[in-house]
């Protein structure tokens, strides 16, 4: 009998608590699949500028152009070695204190200690000006240096943010939400911040919750847990759509699924070889049935949104086995007797490797495999660690793989260009064991080039290039698929995912 | 009983050595650049290259010959420092509180539910054994267990999340987000605990002794609670130690598909990108865990079985 009392109080409790609703009023809540685990801009920065508690000197908007943010208005000098940003008057950071030239100049100097984007520029000194200027003294002249100071890893935190070993030990930004919570690797508080210095934000309180399996990220929105699910995997994508309390958002953004390509293998030195392989891709197939988004089909590297870059005139790889078949007989690849292809004894094998941190890269990876096996071309696809790309690139044990590369991680390619082939061709991301000379000392002109016509100009022959001698194959253009709850109101994608806009955010009323 | 803590302490430091030296000598084995893997987990996956990874090494010393390192690791534990994370910075032992946190609450939760499911079911199905109760009872548990557990807490999720909108899919954000998880893995152990509860209540009922503590004059509930009880519980409680011990360690899939930072979902992380210290900690507390609940069950069967006191 007591027995009976306890499990009937039991299931009364559960049941109470279970009758709240799952949608609080006051809290927007996200998800997404990235963890953090710091707090520090250089590391995990994305994550505090789209949730707009970290801000940068200046903003970028969707076609990529510099808008002022914390700098009101910034200049080059004559020689391009000088820049020069004038700070927004009455900023203040989450602990009180006002925006000071100092307190840039201090986190810039915690930002340069650290690797990232801000090595790409050679930066000599960053100095005090006056009150509110700060000048940034280069070594070389660098054009992009605006498109750096856009950059998360250069969000400028106020000066008792860091410890003395230049890493945060909490994080006092200057955006409309202020970092409340911070539970490693999986959860970040956030609330309104009432002195911020533009719009005051609507929604009082955000939750950001990593999602760890793409699954229950979907079920997450669909339950009415979670307003906003960024990143969703392929297959959810129909079941989400079919749902009323759901929408989903499909944008490009300046991302590209290609495959870097060992082009020192004896098998692949060749560019008739490695155009073969590109001409085996079915591209429409992977970009309707597996990434479910049609159009995404990729016929150079740089996608359309960073126009300066991306070749308009560029016809697209339309699929031919055919003559995928006379290039590498061409090259003395001919079939064995079980299909795949053999020159002097050799079998054409290789391996291609992945990494699994993009839900859809090791699903493309097997498709690419049974499309190369229809030219004769036996593929293994091995899922490692992401840091296996550039591990693999160093001790040369790469031989194919399927990455996923953001051309737009600064609002301009050039830095991440000049990693990727700036040796000569290559980089870790980018070529490997292909020589060129001409990219190289391209891309470097570009550093220095201040009129804009001649940069489009060069910036066209690089891509050119590119397309031309296929160092590595482009093969879909990204496209972020976002599921959004119906009572959120004012939601919309910012391409270079740097930031979340979620002050511009409303509720719908019930 | 003082020699059995002294055992036990010293099972517990031996544990601590040989757990904390084996994941260090593993670790040195597997393949893949340590430094790449450190500056993937800290940049983020596309931003790792031979420049962060050289940051990375240069900061963390991993140039260093391999007996160094291992030799500040073990004078490191001798003053109970578990060292910083190699990704995040922060102390091992705050973040492993963090985890040791979540996973106990879980596993504690996940247990008072089973119980509540297995004795009851346990012990009616022994009384009806062989009934439609009984072959029932063993239908569902053989059933349950036959699913891989992340199917039973799907099922969970779609009906009291989807269908019901009752309970939050994931997360971990109050009472409310521990009920779907605690009863997947409730189901789990219920599933195999209930028929260990019938088993020995069963052999309980049929034996000499409580069959004599009847004719004597005894109600059945007189016969069972003096007689019964202690004597069927002795094989439930040392099932429950091995249990417990296997759900903490395999909490892994419901921890990933419910988002909850437990302990084991944190060492699955610590090892795809080679943080070392994170590792040996978290391998270290599941090894302190083991010695626990083995000296917990210890102390219970001290505390049921009379015989136990007197060999001591």
């Amino acid at each position: 009998m007591k027995l009976q009392v306890f499990l009937g109080a039991f299931a009364l409790a559960v049941g109470l608590i279970a009758c709240t609703p799952n949608q609080n009023p006051d809290v927007l809540t996200l998800g997404g699949p990235f963890e953090f685990t710091s707090q520090d801009p250089a590391r995990d920065g994305y994550v505090y500028t789209r949730l707009q508690i970290a801000e940068s000197l200046l903003e970028v908007n969707d076609n990529g152009e510099l808008l002022p943010g914390l700098a009101q208005t910034w200049d080059m000098s004559p020689n391009g070695l000088t820049w020069r940003f004038s700070l927004r008057e009455n900023v203040r950071f989450h602990d009180g204190t006002p925006l000071t030239a100092e307190a840039v100049v201090n986190a810039l100097n915690m930002a340069l200690r650290k690797p990232g984007v801000i090595q790409s520029a050679a930066i000599e000194s960053v100095n005090v000006e006056d009150a509110l200027t700060v000048a940034v003294h280069l070594r070389a002249p660098y054009r992009r240096l605006g498109a750096v100071m856009a950059h998360y890893s250069t969000a400028i935190l106020s000066p008792a943010s860091y410890r003395e070993d230049a890493n945060v030990a909490w994080m006092q930004g200057t955006g409309p939400y202020k970092l409340v919570g911070f539970d490693p690797p999986h959860r970040i508080q956030a609330t309104r911040f009432e002195e911020y210095w533009g719009k005051q934000a609507t929604i009082p309180n955000v939750v950001y919750l990593t999602g760890h399996r793409a699954e229950s990220r979907a079920l997450q929105v669909m339950a009415g847990q979670t307003d906003i699910i960024y990143t969703l995997d392929p297959a959810s994508l129909n079941l989400l759509r079919r749902q009323d309390n759901v929408r989903v958002y499909s944008d490009t953004i300046p991302r590209t699924i290609q495959i870097k390509v060992n082009a020192s293998h004896p098998f692949m030195a060749e560019r008739n070889t490695r155009l073969a392989m590109s001409l085996s891709l079915d591209r429409q197939g992977l970009s309707e049935k597996i990434i479910r988004v049609p159009g995404g089909e990729a016929n150079q590297l740089v996608p359309p949104s960073l126009a300066e870059w991306h070749i308009n005139d560029l016809p697209p790889i339309k699929q031919d086995i055919v003559r995928a078949r006379g290039l590498l007989a061409e090259e003395g690849w001919l079939p064995g007797a079980d299909g795949i292809l053999e020159r002097d004894g050799k079998r054409f094998q290789v391996s291609l490797i992945t990494y699994a941190d993009r839900p859809e890269l090791y699903v493309v990876a097997t498709a690419i495999q049974a499309q190369l096996r229809a030219i004769g071309i036996d593929v293994d696809v091995s899922i490692v660690n992401s840091s296996g790309i550039a591990s693999g690139h160093h001790d040369g044990s790469l031989e194919l793989a399927l990455v996923a590369r953001n051309y737009g991680n600064i609002a301009d390619p050039l830095g991440l260009l000049i990693a990727d082939y700036g040796n000569h061709g290559n980089g870790d991301w980018g070529g490997m064991g292909w020589h060129n000379d001409e990219l190289p000392a391209v891309l470097e002109q570009l550093k220095s080039e201040r009129d804009p016509v001649l940069y489009r100009e060069k910036a066209q022959r690089a891509a050119h290039i590119l397309a031309e001698e296929i160092p590595v194959i482009p093969v879909l253009f990204y496209t972020q698929q976002t599921a959004v709850s119906s009572r959120v109101q004012g939601f919309s994608f910012d391409p270079y995912e740097r930031n979340y806009r979620l002050s511009e955010m409303s509720f719908a009323q019930p | 009983m003082i020699g059995l803590l002294l055992r036990r302490l010293l099972q517990a430091a031996f544990v601590c050595w040989s757990i904390g030296t084996l994941t260090f000598i593993l670790l040195r084995l597997l393949p893949g650049d340590m430094e790449f893997r450190i500056a993937a987990g800290r940049y983020g996956h596309d931003n790792v290259d031979l420049a962060a990874a050289e940051a990375v090494r240069a900061e963390l010393g991993l140039d260093q010959p391999v007996w160094q390192l291992y030799l500040n690791w073990l004078l490191d534990l001798m003053r109970f420092n578990l060292g910083d994370s190699l990704v995040s910075g922060l102390p091992v032992v705050h973040e492993m509180l963090h985890l040791l946190e979540h996973t106990l609450m879980l596993a504690g939760a996940a247990t008072v539910v089973s119980l509540l499911i297995a004795i009851p079911v346990g012990l009616y199905a022994a009384l009806k054994a062989n009934g439609w109760f009984d072959r029932l009872s063993l239908m569902v548990s053989a059933f349950l267990r036959a699913q891989p557990i992340f199917m039973i807490g799907l099922a969970l999720i779609l009906l009291f999340s989807l269908e019901l909108r009752m309970l939050p899919v994931a997360g971990f954000d109050g009472p409310r987000y521990l009920v779907l998880p605690a009863i997947s893995l409730a189901l789990a152990m219920a599933a195999v605990s209930s028929r260990v509860v019938r088993h020995s209540a069963s052999e309980v009922f049929r034996s000499a002794f409580f069959t004599f503590s009847r004719i004597k004059g005894l109600t059945f509930r007189q016969a069972f609670l003096r007689h019964g009880l202690r004597n069927c519980s002795l094989p439930v409680v040392v099932f429950l130690g091995i249990q417990l011990a296997s759900v903490i360690e395999g909490v892994v899939m419901i921890e990933s598909l419910f988002s909850w930072p437990g302990l084991g979902h944190g060492l699955a992380h610590a090892i795809f990108s080679r943080d070392v210290p994170m590792i040996q900690g978290a391998a270290i507390a599941l090894g302190l865990i083991f010695v626990g609940l083995n000296l917990i069950v210890d102390l219970t069967c001290y505390a049921i079985d009379p015989r136990s006191r007197e060999a001591a």
